[in-house]
């Protein structure tokens, strides 16, 4: 009886833990873009008007 | 196999799933502590003199933050025994088995180097190695050597709490000057009665987890009496900021009135030391000291705004 309960919660176990599973590699790919996005602001702050002013 | 292994999961007490949520990620970082840290940062960046583009101010508020979270992550790694015992923790991702240890010591050291690389890269080194210090303080100093062996160990652990204003205050200027000091010593002195409060009406777990906190070791009546003196302690060092120069009238009054209010609790929690009305003084003094030291930077912050939008 135990264990058709553990059978019978596993499949719902399963989709559970895949949808976390998909929600970890979204947030993961988030914070990756985040991570180029921020230390791209922050080059372009960085060289401000350097690039402008530079001898061609 | 899978039900196997939540049957053995589940015959342990721990929750039965093995995949850990973005949440639980996030319960790693201790967001409550975070959103104090994170103020009390960006109140050190405002005070702090000179100005900083808007988007660097910002990265460095966030690695701040990051590394913060790091902090409680390694702390939660390391602690996960005792944070199974203790009520007030049990509920923690790792004790609920939501989260492995090795998953939080991986999380949390990819943070740490994250958030001090990131930080001194694009905003300056001078930051970045306090955000460093903070991070190993509170793991090695607070969490792997204070914690379980001495009563002192959230006095001296409380360092680790402090440094946030001070490394925003260096993320702004590139150094570390008397005023950043001063926020650093009002938090570190506001800690002790802060946790001892708590430490009171949470004495048997403390006790239960093996925690030699103050009412553990040397009773609570010792407790009640240091709590005193360091409330005392603390609002003479809530003055200071008046005697700097870096606070104005508003924070002045307002600061003075809150640290009566303290103070008056803390002499409540002296006096009643017996049953639930110890309790219940205890509580109102722990709830209150998060109020006072978050007016206390509030107060700060409006005045550094005011200084700014006038100059």
């Amino acid at each position: 009886m135990e264990l058709q309960l553990a059978d019978g919660n596993d499949n719902e176990s399963r989709e559970a833990q895949a949808k976390r599973q998909r929600m970890r590699s979204i947030a993961i790919a988030v914070a990756l873009a985040a991570l180029v996005a921020l230390f791209y602001a922050a080059t372009i702050v960085r060289m401000g008007g350097n690039v402008a002013d530079r001898a061609l | 196999m899978s039900g196997t292994i939540e049957a053995e999961t589940n015959a342990t007490g721990l929750a039965g799933s093995l995949e850990p949520s973005v949440g639980d990620f996030v319960q790693l970082m201790k967001p409550r502590v975070m959103s104090l840290v994170i103020f009390t940062a960006l109140t050190g960046m405002v005070a702090a003199p000179g100005s900083l583009h808007p988007i660097l101010a910002g990265i460095g508020l966030l690695m701040i933050a990051i590394g913060a979270g790091a902090s409680g992550a390694l702390n939660m790694w390391y602690d996960a025994d005792i944070d199974a015992q203790m009520a007030r923790t049990a509920a923690r991702p790792i004790p609920r088995g939501r989260v492995t240890a090795d998953e939080a010591l991986t999380f949390g050291t990819i943070l740490s180097f994250g958030s001090v690389l990131t930080l001194g890269l694009l905003v300056n080194w001078v930051a970045g190695a306090l955000l460093a210090l903070t991070i190993a303080f509170y793991l090695f100093i607070y969490t792997m050597w204070l914690k379980r062996r001495t009563p002192q160990n959230i006095v001296i652990g409380g360092a680790a709490g402090a440094f946030p204003p001070m490394v925003g205050w260096a993320a702004m200027t590139g150094s570390v000057s008397i005023e950043s000091v001063v926020m650093f010593m009002i938090i570190f002195i506001w800690t002790p009665p802060h946790f001892w409060a708590l430490a009171l009406y949470r004495c048997r777990d403390y006790e239960r987890a093996g925690v030699p906190m103050l009412p553990v070791v040397a009773g609570t009546d010792e407790t009640r009496r240091q709590i005193l003196i360091y409330s005392v302690l603390m609002v003479i060092t809530a003055a200071a900021p008046i005697y700097f120069g870096f606070a104005g009238m508003t924070y002045a009054v307002a600061s003075t009135l809150a640290g009566a209010v303290f103070l008056w609790l803390a002499v409540k929690v002296w006096q009643i030391r017996e049953g639930r009305e110890a309790d219940k003084a205890a509580r109102r003094l722990f709830h209150y000291s998060i109020f006072y030291l978050f007016l206390l930077f509030a107060l700060l912050l409006g005045e550094s705004i005011a200084a700014r939008l006038i100059a």
